[in-house]
C-alpha cells in the first residue's frame, strides 16, 4: 500500500464515475434504480447529493464504494478510484480498499455500532485489522480525533459502550472510526438526520473541520438542503434515478437552473398569518408526569390550547413534547394536575374516557409506516373510525371513504392498497384521514412531517392547514422543526428538560429578546445560507453559548 | 416558482402497487418455487390425509376385525400379516393414520387456541395478568411433561378427551411463551396503540392487529408441535395410557408387536412389522418438517437471489 499523506493535494481527480446504471429486483423483475448517472469528484472536495427518497441517492453513494447492497446489481457504468477500477475488482480487493481508503458513515450510528464493545475498539478495528498502524498507536490517535470532533473528555470517552453516549456524540464516534484510517473519500448516508437541530449543528461543525483538515474527499448525502448548503463544495440534484443539476453550491443555491431544483427550493417560503381565539378547547392544567420512577418527566406544564388555531410544541427529543402528548390522549395518566376539554375535566386514564371524548381528540404519527397495521387496506384503515364511532355501513360507508379520501388529494384507485403500496406522503395522507374520519376537535400531529420529503411536507402542511380552514379543527403540532413551526402555527410553546420554557404568539416567540434555550433553538436551524454555519459559531465562540446545549 | 411537469400531487407520488394476483395465481407462483423437499413433504401428507379420510373405503377389513390366526406371516391375503390378536395389520395401519392425525390435530388445534389467545393478551396486557401467567407457565414447564401427562392421564382416566384436553394444556406452554415473544414486538407498533386511543376492545385488538401480523411464525410453529404433540401420544401410546384398544393406534401398536421383533433370525418380514407404524410415525413427522422448513424460509424473507 502506498503512502497516502504524501499524494494527498488537493485537486486530482480522486473518483470517476461514469454511466452507472443500477438495477434493483422486485416483484420478480429487474427494475433500474440509477440510470446513467456521471459522477466525478476530486480530492479535498465535499459533493453533496440531494433529491428525495427514492431518487437513488443512497445506492449511487454505496456505489461510489464499488458495492451494491442485496437485491442490487451493477450493470453498467465504470467506476474509477484513484485509478483503480473498482468494478473490476474481487470482493477481497474491495475489502482491502473499505474502511482503509473509502469509509462510510451511516445515517444510524446507534444501529451501526456494536453494543457489546466499546467505542474506541470499534473506532480503531477496521485501521488495526488492516494493518495500517499498531493498535496503541492508532488509538491514540482515535483519541485526538475525539478531542478535535469536540467530544467531552476524549481521553476516556472511548472506553465507553455505544449506550453510554448520546446519540449526537455516537454520530461524531462514527465520525472518528471513519477518520481513523484517514480515507481518501468518506461516504456520509445522511448522518444528522436523525439527530435534534441543536445536535446537528455541532455535528456539522466537526464534520466539516476534520474533511477540511485532512483533505478528505467526501460525498455528503441528505434531504435537507440547508445542510448541504454547509457542507458541500459541489451540489448534485436527483431525480428518479437521473441527475437533475450539478453546480458548484453557491451557484445553485444563488441560482437554480431548473425547475425541479427551483421547487425544491422553494418549499421553505410557505408561511401562515397568525390567528387565535379566546375559546380554549384544551388546557393542560399544571401537570407532572413520569413514567414509573420518581424522575418527573414533565414538571408542572400548562398549555392553553385555542379553538381553530395551531399551537406549536417545540424542543429537542426528551424535552417531554411527546409526553405531554401521551398525558392529553390519557396513555399516560399525570402524577398531578389535570387535562380540560371543553371547560370540563377529562377523565385522566384512557379506560375511563367515553366513546365521544375519544372521538373528539386523535392522534396523527411520525412514523406513518407504523401507524398503520401492515395488513389492512385503505378500505379498512379510514373506515373503521367511521364504523366504530359513526355506525355506518355498507353503501353510506364506501360513499363516506371516498369523499375523505378526496378530501385529503387521493382517490378511490386507492381503496384497496396496503400500505405497503404506498409512497412516505400518501401514507401520511391517509393518516390524515383516518382521523378526520372520526370528525375531530382537537388533532395532535406528532412530528408527522419529519419523516418526509421537502415537497411532501409542504404538501402535507397545506393540506393541514386547508383541512383546518374548512372544519375548524384546532392542531397541537409537536416537531422539533422551526422551519414547519413557522409555516403552520398560530402559538408556539418551547419545552426544555420537561418544563415550559416560554409560550405565546408565533411573532412574539420567533422575534427577539428570547430566553437562553429558545434563541440556541431558534439560532441552531440550518438556513440556505452558505456561510451560516461559519458565521454561527464565530458569534457562539464569542457568547459561549454552545455549552448550553447540554449535550 | 415551478412550472406545470413538476407541479406536485399526492396521487401521483411514485409508489410500488404489488401486481393484483388471485388467491391461486399467487399460490402457484409460491409451489413452483418450493424446493424438492418440500413437494416431498406435501406429497407425502396428502397421503397421509387421503388415507385417514378413505380409511373405510381403503382398508381390505375392519378396524377390529379378528382372523383366526395371530401373528400370521405375511402374505397376499394379508399382506403385512395379523397382530397378537388376529388383525390385520394392513387395516389397522390405515385406520390408525385416521385415529392418530385426528387426535393430533385436534390437540394441537386446542393448545393453539389456548396458548396463543392467553399470549397475545399476556403481550397487550403486560400487567398481573401476563406476570401471573408467565409464572404459571414457567412452573408448568419445570415439570417434565410425558411423567406429568402420565401423572395426569392416571389420575383422570385414559380416554380420548382427557387425552386431548391434557396435552393440550401442557403444550400450551411453549404455544403461550411463543405467542407472547412475538407479540410483544407487535405491540409496541404505533397502530395498536392507535387501536387502543380508538377506544378497541382487547378481541378486537386480539384479532386484527395483533393475529394477521403474528401468523406466519405462528402456523410453523402449528407444523412443528403438531410433530411433537403427535409424538407424545405415539409415546403415551406406547406406554399404554394412550388411546386405548380395539381403536387402531400407531403407538399402540407398536407396543403390540413388539415382541416379533426377536423373530429377525427366522423370518424378517415378520420382524418388520412393529417397525411399520414406527416408519409412518417418522414420516410424517420428517414430512411435516421439510414443509415447515419451506414455510419458514419463505415467511423470515431471506432471499437467496443476488
Amino acid at each position: 500500500m502506498k503512502s497516502k499523506s504524501g499524494d494527498r493535494t488537493a485537486g486530482d481527480l480522486l473518483l470517476d464515475m461514469r454511466d452507472i446504471r443500477i438495477d434493483g429486483f422486485s416483484d420478480d423483475i429487474w427494475h433500474p434504480i440509477i440510470k446513467g448517472v456521471d459522477l466525478k469528484l476530486h480530492r479535498g472536495e465535499v459533493m453533496g447529493l440531494i433529491g428525495e427518497s427514492g431518487a437513488g441517492k443512497s445506492t449511487l453513494g454505496k456505489a461510489a464504494m464499488g458495492y451494491a447492497q442485496p437485491g442490487c446489481r451493477i450493470t453498467e457504468g465504470t467506476i474509477q478510484f484513484d485509478g483503480m477500477d473498482l468494478r473490476a475488482m474481487n470482493d477481497a480487493q474491495l475489502r482491502e480498499l473499505h474502511g482503509s481508503r473509502i469509509a462510510y458513515v451511516a445515517q444510524s450510528a446507534a444501529a451501526s455500532f456494536n453494543p457489546a464493545h466499546r467505542l474506541i475498539d470499534q473506532c480503531v478495528e477496521a485501521t488495526v485489522g488492516h494493518g495500517l498502524r499498531p493498535d496503541d498507536e492508532a488509538k491514540k490517535d482515535a483519541r485526538e480525533l475525539f478531542a478535535a470532533l469536540q467530544l467531552p473528555d476524549p481521553d476516556n470517552i472511548g472506553d465507553r459502550y455505544p449506550h453510554q453516549v448520546s446519540g449526537g456524540q455516537l454520530q461524531r464516534a462514527m465520525t472518528a472510526m471513519a477518520m481513523s484510517s484517514r480515507p481518501d473519500l468518506i461516504i456520509f448516508d445522511e448522518p444528522t438526520t436523525a439527530l435534534d437541530v441543536t445536535t446537528q449543528v455541532e455535528v456539522l461543525a466537526a464534520m466539516r473541520d476534520i474533511v477540511e483538515q485532512f483533505h478528505t474527499a467526501a460525498i455528503y448525502i441528505t434531504h435537507d438542503l440547508a445542510v448541504v448548503a454547509q457542507m458541500a463544495d459541489v451540489i448534485k440534484v436527483l431525480r428518479y434515478g437521473e441527475t437533475v443539476e450539478d453546480a458548484p453550491a453557491r451557484q445553485m443555491l444563488k441560482k437554480p437552473e431548473e425547475a425541479y431544483t427551483r421547487s425544491l427550493w422553494a418549499v421553505r417560503s410557505l408561511e401562515k398569518p397568525q390567528e387565535t381565539s379566546e375559546d380554549i378547547i384544551l388546557r393542560v392544567n399544571a401537570v407532572d408526569a413520569s413514567y414509573g420512577s420518581s424522575i418527573k418527566v414533565l414538571e408542572d406544564v400548562t398549555i392553553d390550547i385555542p379553538r381553530g388555531s395551531t399551537v406549536a410544541v417545540v424542543g429537542e427529543s426528551g424535552s417531554g413534547k411527546s409526553t405531554t402528548a401521551r398525558v392529553i390522549t390519557g396513555l399516560l395518566p399525570p402524577m398531578k394536575g389535570d387535562v380540560l376539554f371543553n371547560d370540563e375535566p377529562l377523565p385522566l386514564a384512557l379506560k375511563d374516557r367515553t366513546k365521544d371524548q375519544l372521538r373528539r381528540i386523535q392522534m396523527i404519527y411520525q412514523m406513518a409506516d407504523t401507524a398503520m397495521n401492515p395488513k389492512h387496506t385503505v378500505r379498512d384503515i379510514i373506515g373503521r373510525p367511521l364504523e366504530f364511532y359513526l355506525g355506518l355501513s355498507g353503501k353510506e360507508l364506501d360513499g363516506r371513504i371516498s369523499e375523505l379520501l378526496k378530501m385529503i388529494e387521493l382517490d378511490d384507485s386507492f381503496m384497496e392498497r396496503l400500505p405497503s403500496e404506498l409512497s412516505g406522503g400518501q401514507k401520511q395522507r391517509i393518516c390524515i384521514a383516518r382521523a378526520l374520519a372520526a370528525d375531530p376537535e382537537l388533532i395532535i400531529c406528532d412530528e408527522v412531517t419529519s419523516a418526509l420529503d421537502q415537497i411532501v411536507q409542504e404538501g402535507i402542511l397545506k393540506l393541514l392547514l386547508r383541512l383546518q380552514k374548512e372544519f375548524n379543527i384546532t392542531y397541537l403540532f409537536i416537531t422539533h422543526d422551526i422551519a414547519t413551526v413557522k409555516a403552520i402555527s398560530d402559538q408556539i410553546v418551547v419545552m426544555f428538560q420537561g418544563r415550559v420554557v416560554e409560550q405565546g404568539m408565533k411573532n412574539d416567540i420567533l422575534s427577539p429578546p428570547h430566553p437562553d434555550y429558545t434563541q440556541l433553538l431558534l439560532s441552531s436551524v440550518p438556513e440556505m445560507d452558505p456561510d451560516w454555519l461559519t458565521s454561527l459559531l464565530e458569534s457562539r465562540g464569542e457568547t459561549g453559548a454552545m455549552s448550553a446545549s447540554g449535550n | 416558482m415551478s412550472t406545470d411537469d413538476q407541479t406536485y400531487s399526492a396521487a401521483g407520488e411514485v409508489a410500488s402497487v404489488a401486481e393484483r394476483r388471485t388467491w391461486w395465481d399467487r399460490t402457484w407462483r409460491n409451489l413452483k418455487k418450493a424446493p424438492v423437499t418440500a413437494w416431498f413433504g406435501m406429497i407425502v401428507i396428502s397421503f397421509y390425509f387421503i388415507l385417514a379420510v378413505f380409511a373405510p373405503l381403503l382398508a381390505p377389513y375392519g378396524e377390529s376385525q379378528i382372523f383366526d390366526t395371530p401373528y400370521a406371516p405375511w402374505s397376499s391375503e394379508f399382506w403385512f400379516g395379523t397382530d397378537q390378536l388376529g388383525r390385520d395389520v394392513l387395516s389397522r395401519l390405515i385406520y390408525g393414520a385416521r385415529n392418530t392425525i385426528g387426535i393430533a390435530v385436534a390437540t394441537t388445534a386446542l393448545s393453539f387456541l389456548i396458548g396463543g389467545s392467553l399470549g397475545v393478551m399476556a403481550a397487550i396486557n403486560r400487567s398481573w395478568l401476563d406476570q401471573g401467567l408467565s409464572r404459571f407457565v414457567d412452573v408448568l414447564m419445570a415439570i417434565p411433561s410425558l411423567i406429568f401427562s402420565l401423572m395426569l392421564l392416571s389420575i383422570f382416566g385414559s380416554n380420548v378427551i382427557n387425552l386431548i384436553i391434557i396435552i393440550a394444556v401442557l403444550d400450551a406452554t411453549r404455544v403461550f411463551r411463543l405467542a407472547r415473544a412475538v407479540s410483544l414486538n407487535v405491540v409496541v407498533m404505533d397502530y395498536v396503540e392507535a387501536s387502543r386511543l380508538r377506544g378497541e376492545s382487547l378481541g378486537w385488538v386480539m384479532r386484527r392487529d395483533i393475529l394477521p401480523n403474528i401468523l406466519p411464525p405462528m402456523v410453523a410453529e402449528f407444523g412443528l408441535r403438531f410433530c411433537f404433540v403427535f409424538l407424545t401420544i405415539a409415546s403415551l401410546s406406547f406406554l399404554g395410557v394412550g388411546i386405548q384398544p380395539p381403536t387402531a393406534d400407531w403407538g399402540s401398536m407398536v407396543r403390540e408387536n413388539a415382541q416379533l421383533i426377536s423373530f429377525a433370525e427366522y423370518d424378517m418380514k415378520a420382524a418388520m412389522t412393529p417397525l411399520l407404524p414406527a416408519g409412518a410415525i417418522a414420516l410424517l413427522t420428517v414430512a411435516v418438517n421439510f414443509v415447515v422448513d419451506w414455510f419458514l424460509h419463505k415467511t423470515s424473507g431471506i432471499r437467496d437471489e443476488k
